[in-house]
């Protein structure tokens, strides 16, 4: 048997951050990852937005492996045989500090880990922790591959699925309505080409968001970000949508169709696919928030529900970074009070709740409810193409007024179903 | 190319190594389990076939380990763990 102060299951952007900033504290950390390497388990789409988390690790933003930082942010609605796309661009975007950049996580998790290991944090890979080790109503320690390894306290960042959540009794197995899947390629293509392609110099980088057919109506969306010199490239659909099919088709199938769209076919021609990915996505919100700390036990990240998707961004990496941080803080103030029970450890959830973490949960408690309506995925991507043709369209004849051409795709019925959407928006 | 094949494909440029044993099973008595059936739409990696019988196949290699297929169908028709330690999915880009 092992003792240490503090055990982190999961190498992770959660776990990092844990053990970061308690092995900067001089606390004796216990990393434990089962992947080869942190980052062999991850994925993300992805894209990290840094305001949220930058003040609380100050040293360490200027040294990170970011891909490309994001100066141009897209938006396409797809109907069957045309899109709209909008596109936002700015000096603001441009101007350091940046606010995002496209990250790849098997390059920034290793990094992050070579930095908490710098801090004096024990990483171990390679490590599965098969369940925790409770003593009279108290987590005490983890089971990993046969060996008993005790701490004063543990912080969970296994992940979507955080199974030793569950075992410690904190949650239960996830509910398909709360959970989305993510699933994306890795399309090798030259830097030059992607700058041409997508009007950029540089580190800039663009990223794109695709709604509508691209998930045949289901909720969720397409997304593309610009690497150095790859692109990521991805669906992301809600499981129960998914599975009560309506249309029925298999996840792989909608990438696939999606890499067809004449739209994309023509930014990842030519460039190689290197690696296939997917991950769940807690996507519930505040409603499906884990418990967020028993006794002798906290758990952060993916693993606690902390990812959001709020239509226009989907976020969880920067939730995973901060609740990392705020556990470990937590632990520190247990350690000064040794008291690791769950009413010292408490003060985890007041330190989300005073932190943009919670604030943001409970902002856009609801959203997951206002966004689950087929109307926005299916009917509105249908009717913007439609309008857009009619608008464009010059035929060989007299054209139709403007107003009328609108006019048409909004009899009063329609209108009244707007309203109705629009008052459903108003809550996000 | 269909899809399916495409996938063979897809899931070759991915790094796996071996478990010993396979880290998802289907109960025993579960396979013709409706609840069973969503994980031939959602498995990202289509490791879930739903064979002439009405039976559900599946089988862990090429597993993404995503854990989809756990929350759609539920624990009560799958066994679920992730592989042991050095096993499975090894992302070189994630």
């Amino acid at each position: 048997m092992e003792k240490f102060e503090a055990i982190i299951v999961g190498a992770g952007l959660a776990g990092l951050a844990a053990a970061y900033t308690l092995a900067r504290e001089g606390v004796e950390v216990l990393l434990l990852e089962k992947g080869d390497y942190p980052g062999a388990k991850n994925v993300s789409g992805g894209r990290l937005y840094v305001n949220p988390v930058r003040e609380l690790f100050p040293e360490l933003w200027g040294k990170a492996p970011w891909e490309r930082f994001i100066a141009r942010e897209g938006v396409s609605i797809m109907a069957g045989e045309r899109s709209l796309k909008v596109e936002y661009c700015g000096d603001e975007l441009s101007r350091e500090p940046y606010q995002s950049y496209s990250v790849l996580r098997a390059k920034f998790d290793r990094w992050l880990a070579k930095q908490a290991e710098g801090q004096g944090a024990m990483l171990v890979s390679k490590s599965r922790v098969d369940d925790v080790i409770i003593a009279d109503g108290q987590v005490v320690g983890v089971w990993a591959g046969g060996d008993e390894l005790r701490a004063d306290a543990v912080i969970a960042c296994d992940g979507a699925m955080s199974l030793l959540a569950e075992k410690a009794g904190l949650r239960n197995p996830g509910n398909p309505r709360d959970y989305a899947v993510g699933f994306k390629e890795v399309i090798e293509l030259d830097s030059a080409l992607i700058e041409e392609r997508f009007g950029l110099e540089g580190k800039e980088g663009a990223a794109r968001l695709f709604m509508g057919e691209v998930t045949r109506g289901k909720f969720g969306g397409g997304f593309l970000y610009t690497n150095k010199d790859s692109l990521s490239l991805g669906i992301v659909v809600a499981i129960k949508d998914l599975m009560e099919g309506s249309p029925a088709v298999q996840a792989p199938v909608l990438l696939d169709e999606f890499k067809q769209r004449p739209e994309i076919a023509r930014l990842i021609k030519g460039g190689e696919s290197v690696e296939y990915s997917a991950h769940a996505i807690p996507e519930g919100g505040f409603k499906a928030l884990s418990r967020l700390y028993g006794n002798g036990i906290l758990v952060a990240g993916d693993a606690a529900g902390l990812a959001m998707n709020i239509g226009i961004t989907v976020r969880g990496m920067e939730y995973a970074l901060a609740s990392g941080y705020y556990a470990a803080q937590t632990v520190l103030q247990a350690q000064k009070k040794e008291d690791f029970t769950a009413a010292s450890l408490s003060g985890y959830e007041k330190m989300l709740n005073n932190s943009f973490v919670l604030k943001d949960f409970m902002a856009f408690q609801e959203a997951p409810a206002v966004l689950d309506t087929p109307r926005f995925f299916k009917h509105y991507p249908e009717l913007v193409g439609n309008m857009m043709k009619d608008i464009y369209e010059v035929p060989a004849g007299p054209k139709d007024r403007l107003y009328p051409t609108i006019k048409k795709y909004l009899p009063l019925k329609e209108m009244w179903a707007m309203a109705g959407d629009m008052r459903k928006v108003m809550k996000i | 190319m269909s899809t399916m094949s495409g996938l063979k494909a897809k899931l070759g440029l991915d790094v796996f190594k071996p478990d010993s044993e396979p880290h998802i099973r289907i109960k025993p008595g579960m396979e013709k389990d409706p609840r069973l059936k969503r994980a031939v739409l959602v498995c990202p990696a289509g490791l879930y076939k739903e064979n002439a019988d009405g039976a559900v196949e599946m089988t862990t290699d090429g597993c993404l380990e995503c854990g989809t297929c756990r929350i759609a169908c539920g624990t009560e028709v799958l066994e679920w763990n992730y592989p042991s330690g050095g096993t499975g999915v090894q992302f070189r880009f994630g």
